[in-house]
């Protein structure tokens, strides 16, 4: 199981960054992403991880990783000091998801986000038809250890952006096939789609124009 | 007299002491503070082979009671080996098959380095508290001089834990051209006002020993019971609340029921004796003082006007690594070094190792530290290839 989680959504990452890019992955886990990025991108890559041993792994691995909250420390970079800041499958257990996006936008130029859309049919189904919290291949834990504090949908998100103001550059919500591979749904993504995928646009967004935590 | 059974095929095997003399006269060493002296001998082991480009060269820095035997054995029936062998040698953390490691006593030292104890050739006398204030400053440009009398223009990595790691920021900010790696372990851009006070009480131990005599002790008795005591207050902090409860408890030395008088009875009593006894049979009492007072007067911050500033312009890849449990160099001052780094868009890992081991977590076997040099030094060797 952690295997499929770790690889969720990384060909599409890989896919949307452009060659030579300096990106920030928030919650790398043990680097395999920013490992990929750097032999098939030549990006100059830095990861920020929660657990001792993830470190250790980007290390062997050779990616350069902080250890410590995903938050921590963003303050200390410049506006739009990275081309890319991956959240991929980590907003959704973020103490502040609503602080965390507006620093990743503030310190990127990009920024790709993806999380486990709780509005996906069978999680739906889970909740309406058994009455129980759901717990599937996207949501794989008990209610009682879940990592996950702040459960979002495609639509929740969009709305948000909406609201403040961050402009969404692309959508590209995605289930994952038997094989392993993306799958994007395009119909009706906010019940077809496993996860959602967005890639805003953080340019703009400055610390004269950010609110501070 | 049986063979070393320690000398295993991971240890550097029998390794002899070398000296290098700079800085003779008409020429002289310029400390910080402005005095100057000459000649200066510094003493230092190697480990390894220099390599056909000279680029695979690691210097090794040692903390306050360290010194330049950094691994292997002096001789045969040497019972003990050097401070960090645990890390250096065949197939280690800085494997001497693929790297050419140095270690050198710190100038003001006490093994072989000019230092206090040294014979003043002006006066033929020790030079006693004549000795020039020594800053990390002085302590790294004097290794300069050896590394360029070794024919080394660019060090694979500096490396150390400590005053060692203050050494090595020191390096990566002063010679940034000649400097690839920096490993920084248990170490802080200036010490916080807790461990100054550690270091004063340390150094009053001594002061307020009557044979120290103003520094002025070499042909007669050494302050032994003041630098034993300085000893003793060090080792407190050294290690964490849980190591010592683990390590001694509550348990008596000798016997079950308490004898109600003050003779050492505590284990933890006779361990710290102990240590302070073994202390003064190698080390001097005045280079204990002037050690901790470059640790005290060590500030980057200040030094650059601002932490940012001060690692503008390094150019070396950075290992930076706290432990959890060590509360003389807490991880939240080793995280001001990482900070600072970030913010200039270096090449930083961050790990904050969890152990009970507290400060001195380096000086012993640590699967974990041990692993993250030697995959940060692999990783970064296969880097230096691909330039060929």
């Amino acid at each position: 199981m952690t295997n499929l989680i770790e690889n969720i959504g990384y060909d599409l990452i890989v896919n949307e960054i452009p060659d030579s890019a300096r990106v920030l992955d928030l919650g790398c886990g043990s680097g395999l992403l920013l490992q990929r990025l750097k032999n098939e991108k030549n990006v100059t890559g830095y990861g920020v991880e929660i657990s001792e041993q993830s470190v250790s792994q980007c290390l062997e691995r050779g990616v350069y990783c902080y250890q410590g909250d995903i938050d921590e420390g963003l303050s200390d970079y410049k506006d739009n000091s990275f081309d890319y800041v991956i959240l991929n499958q980590t907003l959704q257990s973020t103490k502040r998801p609503d602080f965390v996006i507006q620093e990743v936008l503030r310190i990127g130029l990009h920024s790709i986000i993806s999380f486990p859309n709780f509005a996906y049919y069978v999680t739906r189904l889970q909740l309406l038809c058994r009455g129980i919290m759901p717990k599937n291949r996207l949501l794989p834990y008990e209610w009682y250890e879940t990592p996950n504090i702040h459960l979002i949908t495609v639509k929740d998100f969009r709305m948000f952006c909406t609201q403040r103001k961050y402009p969404i550059k692309k959508e590209i919500h995605f289930s994952i096939s038997d094989s392993g591979g993306a799958v994007i749904r395009k119909f009706n993504p906010n019940i077809s789609a496993e996860y959602g995928f967005f890639v805003l646009n953080g340019a703009g967004i400055t610390s004269s124009n950010s609110v501070r935590p | 007299m049986k063979k070393n059974s320690k000398i295993d095929e991971h240890s550097v095997g029998i390794v002899t002491p070398q000296y290098f003399t700079f800085a003779e006269e008409p020429e002289s060493f310029e400390f910080l503070c402005g005095r100057k002296l000459s000649p200066i001998t510094l003493a230092y082991e190697t480990y390894g082979t220099l390599n056909r480009k000279r680029d695979n060269a690691v210097l090794i820095c040692h903390a306050l009671s360290g010194n330049a035997h950094a691994a292997g054995y002096h001789h045969e029936d040497d019972p003990y080996p050097g401070w960090w062998d645990a890390y250096i040698g065949p197939g280690k953390a800085f494997d001497t098959d693929k790297h050419y490691i140095i270690c050198s006593n710190v100038i003001g030292g006490c093994d072989g380095s000019t230092g206090p104890s040294t014979i003043n050739p002006a006066t033929g006398r020790p030079y006693g508290l004549s000795f020039p204030m020594i800053t990390v400053r002085d302590i790294v440009q004097a290794q300069r001089h050896l590394i360029r009398h070794l024919g080394i223009n660019s060090l694979q990595a500096v490396a150390g834990g400590s005053l060692g790691g203050m050494q090595a920021l020191k390096w990566a900010i002063l010679y940034p051209g000649m400097v690839r790696c920096v490993i920084a372990i248990a170490t802080s851009a200036s010490v916080s006002a807790q461990a100054i006070a550690f270091n004063e009480v340390g150094r009053q131990a001594i002061f307020k020993d009557p044979s120290w005599n103003n520094g002025d002790y070499y042909d007669r008795h050494s302050p032994d019971s003041g630098l034993s005591l300085a000893r003793m207050i060090g080792h407190i902090t050294y290690m964490s609340e849980k190591l010592m409860h683990e390590k001694f408890g509550r348990r008596l030395q000798d016997s079950a029921v308490s004898h109600f008088d003050f003779d050492q009875e505590f284990l933890v009593e006779t361990y710290l004796h102990h240590q302070g006894f073994k202390f003064v049979n190698r080390f001097d009492a005045n280079s204990y003082i002037y050690i901790t007072k470059a640790i005290d007067y060590f500030d980057l911050g200040k030094d650059y006007e601002g932490m940012i500033s001060a690692f503008e312009h390094v150019s070396a890849d950075f290992l930076v690594v706290s432990f959890t449990s060590d509360w003389l160099y807490p991880s939240t001052q080793v995280k001001e070094i990482v900070k600072a780094l970030r913010v200039n868009g270096k090449n930083v890992v961050y790990t904050d190792i969890d152990t009970d081991k507290g400060h001195d977590a380096f000086l012993v076997k640590n699967r974990p530290l041990e692993r993250n040099i030697a995959n940060f030094l692999k990783s970064h060797s296969i880097k230096d290839d691909e330039l060929d």
